[in-house]
């Protein structure tokens, strides 16, 4: 059964006819030909297709496009603007927080998330005091960050450049 | 910026990396293809027997679907010398999982729904899936199985030597079968029209893809191009094409031009695309009373399929590592009806050094005298079995610069001392090496623009390592001209012939063959060549192979913390000193290290593919069971190396730095829980319950 959708990814206006069982990952990247989230494991285990969903870090690969009529999607190709990248990306290059990158861009939006998240006072599992602010130290981003798995063993480098860009 | 330094070093930035960062950068399943269909594939429910009726007609009745591919209807390939790739050739199956079928169909989503229409009977056959040492399923690998090292090797008395020893170590350690598990799934594209074959696929080697495809199909391989621009890791794992790539090439025939696209699902990895065997070692080391090695022993038995051969080869790890006079290691292969092994992150090594790595260790224990000091005593001048010089070798140094480093004379070597809170706190180091090996056949072109700029064209493949960046540079140094002036462009059988991207030759190999076509190309051309005039060479033969023994050395330290009560293991903080030649790009090269000791922490403490021995698969077949490690099990990892100039590995004096990040960091990592609690773990992974009794 197909239906009919509307969305807004990186800025642009979709709308487009799905098959009610595929995913919003796959109607990005198959249907649209946004390819910025990555799919690798299409089970909500690895993070790699993460994008911001109405503002917010989501897995892609868990919730079927149908369900999200007239959302917003911002991938981490929508982050950067034309020639800048955001500071989440720019702070990965400059502490080579990647290798193979294929669990950057969800890393990247994982990270725009999250941080939004902490400037929110979100507590994490590790967070202490849950009156204070939470101070975003390198054991918050490593819990906060574990959602998004990096095979080429990137982490500590993904957790220094987090830390860059939050300051 | 407040009080952070970066932890890396500089270093020219990944030439891909913008695009990396925001996704940009294409993989295979990524390239924009017109009007394509999705293959699903149909896989064997029984570990041995054959297939005897396969009823496709509900799939075929499916709207949207195009073929459903058979053994009955598929096309007969040419054998290559790789089962693997015999796909769909015969009704047989040789292992749980193996792939029987395909489902092509418009949508992704219509091709699975049909798959699970199909109606397979079988004629079941007795399997056997459980590794152990027995001799009904226990044979020595031909001779061939790797071709550099023979299987056995004996030299001296190692049990007259072991008898009289003042001091032994006899002990059994076992690992685990590990999947690879790169993070971009194997995936492939293929279009079959009047050009001929094109595929876009995820591999470590491009054109050895299309050699093999080419002669599976038996087409001209001039009439295949296979492409493969970014690949998203593969460990190994996409060494060889696996039987999905042959799968899909079949179905690409009989769909008329159109492309066929296939991924396979994470769960279906687990047994198409190989992993590391399992493995039982048990190592003898004999010493005198100053902890000098007197005999040597390391027996391996190691999983491979009975439909295919594959030899870890682990016990090889103790060929030329220490001095000692009397020396026996042996290889064994338990055959069974299993998928087939494969190349994983430093083969043989990985597994073998955390054997002899941890019995050195407990060595040191029964001399009473401290690891590194037992390590550095038993040095030797030269390579122990081929009597040659090492090329350089420097062990000593990474060990002491890592004391140092580390801050290990503080340590009190008594295990199971200190405690912090509910925690017993440790350390432990352990050695690493990997041989330095050079892969030949690989050509460059090197193309002058115009107004000094150039284009440098290598076949190779990227897997993540930063080879675009290395060989950017290495370019742009051997033609005297800045960074930016040149572009490389790679991944692609439309540039020359390279090797696989495989045994940390990537710098090695490439490197030294885009120098040397660079060099050719200063001879035939000059230093202001006219615009579009290219030459295209290779790296000459190296005299020094065969006259050096050549390995890249390591150092590993770690700090454990394993919880009194549930017996949970935490590495805080890891350090790596290595050896490993020049160093290219420091930058790159950290990464590359930090994530071989990354995926050595991993394998330390979780990773292991649990197979249920009364039905043939692996249990925990996603990322959910089977544990990679994930950013908070990683804690401070320091990496840093000694400045090495050897002029005969190679023209470039790269050692290759992507697998012995790995070697080592497990039995440091398992030393160290030792020196914590007093256990003595020889069972990988360190699961807390084995620290609980
Ligand atoms: S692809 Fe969505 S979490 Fe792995
Ligand atoms: S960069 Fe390869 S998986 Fe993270």
């Amino acid at each position: 059964m197909d239906s009919e959708i509307t969305l807004r990814v990186d800025g642009r206006r979709e709308t487009l006819s799905v098959d009610t069982r595929t995913t919003l990952l796959d109607a990005l990247r198959e249907r649209l030909g946004v390819t910025s989230p990555k799919k690798g494991c299409d089970h909500g285990q690895c993070g790699a297709c993460t994008v911001l969903l109405d503002g917010r870090r989501a897995t892609s690969c868990l919730t079927f496009a149908v369900a999200n009529e007239h959302s917003e999607v911002v991938t981490a190709e929508g982050l950067a603007e034309k020639d800048e990248p955001h500071p989440v990306q720019q702070a990965l290059l400059d502490n080579d927080g990647f290798q193979c990158g294929y669990c950057t861009p969800g890393q990247v939006c994982s990270a725009v998330g999250m941080l939004d998240e902490v400037k929110s006072g979100w507590p994490s599992y590790v967070t202490d005091d849950l009156e204070e602010p939470v101070e975003l130290d390198e054991d918050e981003i490593r819990e906060r960050m574990s959602g998004n798995l990096c095979r080429c063993g990137a982490y500590a480098n993904i957790v220094t450049a987090i830390r860059e860009a939050a300051e | 910026m407040t009080g952070m330094t970066r932890a890396i070093p500089p270093g020219p930035e990944r030439v891909e990396g913008r695009a990396k960062v925001t996704g940009t950068a294409p993989y295979a399943f990524e390239h924009p293809v017109t009007d394509p269909l999705y293959l699903h594939p149909l896989r064997a429910t029984i570990a041995r027997g054959r297939v005897t009726r396969i009823d496709t007609d509900a799939a075929e009745r499916v709207d949207g679907v195009h073929t459903v591919l058979t053994h009955h209807n598929a096309a007969t390939l040419n054998p290559v010398g790789d089962p693997e790739l015999a796909v769909l050739q015969s009704d047989g199956i040789d292992y749980r999982g193996q792939l029987i079928g395909a489902v092509v169909a418009e949508t992704p989503e219509i091709a699975a729904h049909a798959a699970g229409l199909v109606d397979v009977r079988y004629e079941r056959l007795p399997h056997d899936s459980e590794f152990r040492d027995d001799a009904a399923i226990v044979y020595t690998p031909d001779a061939d199985a790797s071709p550099m090292l023979s299987p056995d090797l004996e030299r001296g008395d190692v049990d007259a030597a072991f008898a009289e020893a003042a001091h032994t170590v006899d002990a059994t350690y076992t690992t685990p079968p590990e999947h690879h598990n790169p993070l971009e799934p194997h995936a492939v594209i293929a279009t079959w029209d009047e050009e001929g074959l094109t595929l876009h696929d995820s591999n470590q080697g491009s054109h050895l893809v299309r050699d093999l495809l080419a002669a599976l199909v038996g087409i001209d391989k001039e009439r295949v191009s296979v492409i493969a621009p970014h690949v998203g890791g593969a460990f190994g794992s996409k060494g060889m094409p696996h039987g999905h790539v042959a799968l899909t090439v079949l179905a690409a025939r009989r769909t008329a031009g159109r492309p066929v696209k296939c991924a396979l699902s994470r769960t279906q990895m687990f047994e198409l695309v190989g992993y590391r065997p399992p493995t039982r070692q048990r190592v003898r080391l004999g010493a005198d009373p100053e902890g000098r090695l007197t005999a040597t022993e390391h027996d391996s038995l190691e999983q491979t399929s009975r439909f295919k051969q594959y030899a870890e080869q682990s016990a090889s790890a103790s060929r030329e590592m220490y001095a000692s006079p009397n020396r026996r290691v042996t290889n064994r292969l338990a055959a069974l009806d299993v998928p087939a092994p494969t190349w994983m992150r430093a083969p043989g090594e990985a597994p073998g050094m955390y054997a002899l790595e941890t019995a050195v260790d407990e060595l040191a224990v029964r001399v009473g005298i401290d690891p590194i000091e037992l390590r550095v005593r038993n040095e030797p001048e030269v390579a122990p079995v081929s009597g040659l010089p090492f090329s350089s070798r420097n062990l000593v140094a990474c060990l002491r610069q890592g004391a140092e480093r580390f801050g290990w004379h503080e340590r009190d070597p008594r295990p199971g001392t200190r405690r912090e809170g509910d925690w017993l706190v440790g350390t432990g180091v352990a050695a690493a090496s990997f041989p330095t090996l050079f892969f030949p056949g690989s050509l460059a072109t090197i193309h002058h623009e115009s107004a000094g700029k150039y284009r440098v064209e290598i076949g190779a493949v990227d897997i993540g390592t930063g080879s675009r960046t290395a060989l950017t540079q290495l370019a742009a140094e051997a033609l005297e001209v800045p960074l930016e002036n040149v572009e490389l462009r790679l991944g692609s059988t439309e540039q020359p012939h390279a090797s696989l991207a495989g045994g940390s030759t990537g710098t090695a190999s490439w490197g030294s063959t885009v120098v040397e076509a660079a060099r050719s190309f200063r001879t035939e051309h000059g230093s202001e060549p006219a615009e579009g005039v290219e030459t295209t060479a290779g790296a000459a033969d190296n005299p020094d192979i065969g006259k050096y023994a050549m390995h890249a050395y390591g150092a590993q330290f770690a700090e454990v913390r394993v919880h009194v009560d549930t017996g949970e293991v935490r590495v805080p903080r890891m350090l790596g000193v290595f050896a490993a030649g020049r160093i290219v790009n420091p930058r790159t090269a950290h990464s590359q290290f930090l994530g071989g000791m990354t995926m050595g922490l991993s394998t330390a403490l979780h990773e292991h593919s649990v197979v249920d021995e009364r039905f043939g698969h692996v249990v925990n077949h996603d990322l959910a069971g089977y544990h990679i490690a994930g950013n908070a099990d990683v804690g401070s990892i320091e990496v840093s190396w000694v400045d090495e100039h050897d002029p005969h590995v190679n023209p470039v004096g790269a050692k290759g730095i992507g697998e012995i990040g790995i070697v080592g960091t497990a039995a440091a990592i398992g030393n160290a829980a030792y020196h914590a609690t007093g256990v003595r773990v020889r069972d990988l992974p360190l699961t807390p319950e084995k620290f609980l009794y």
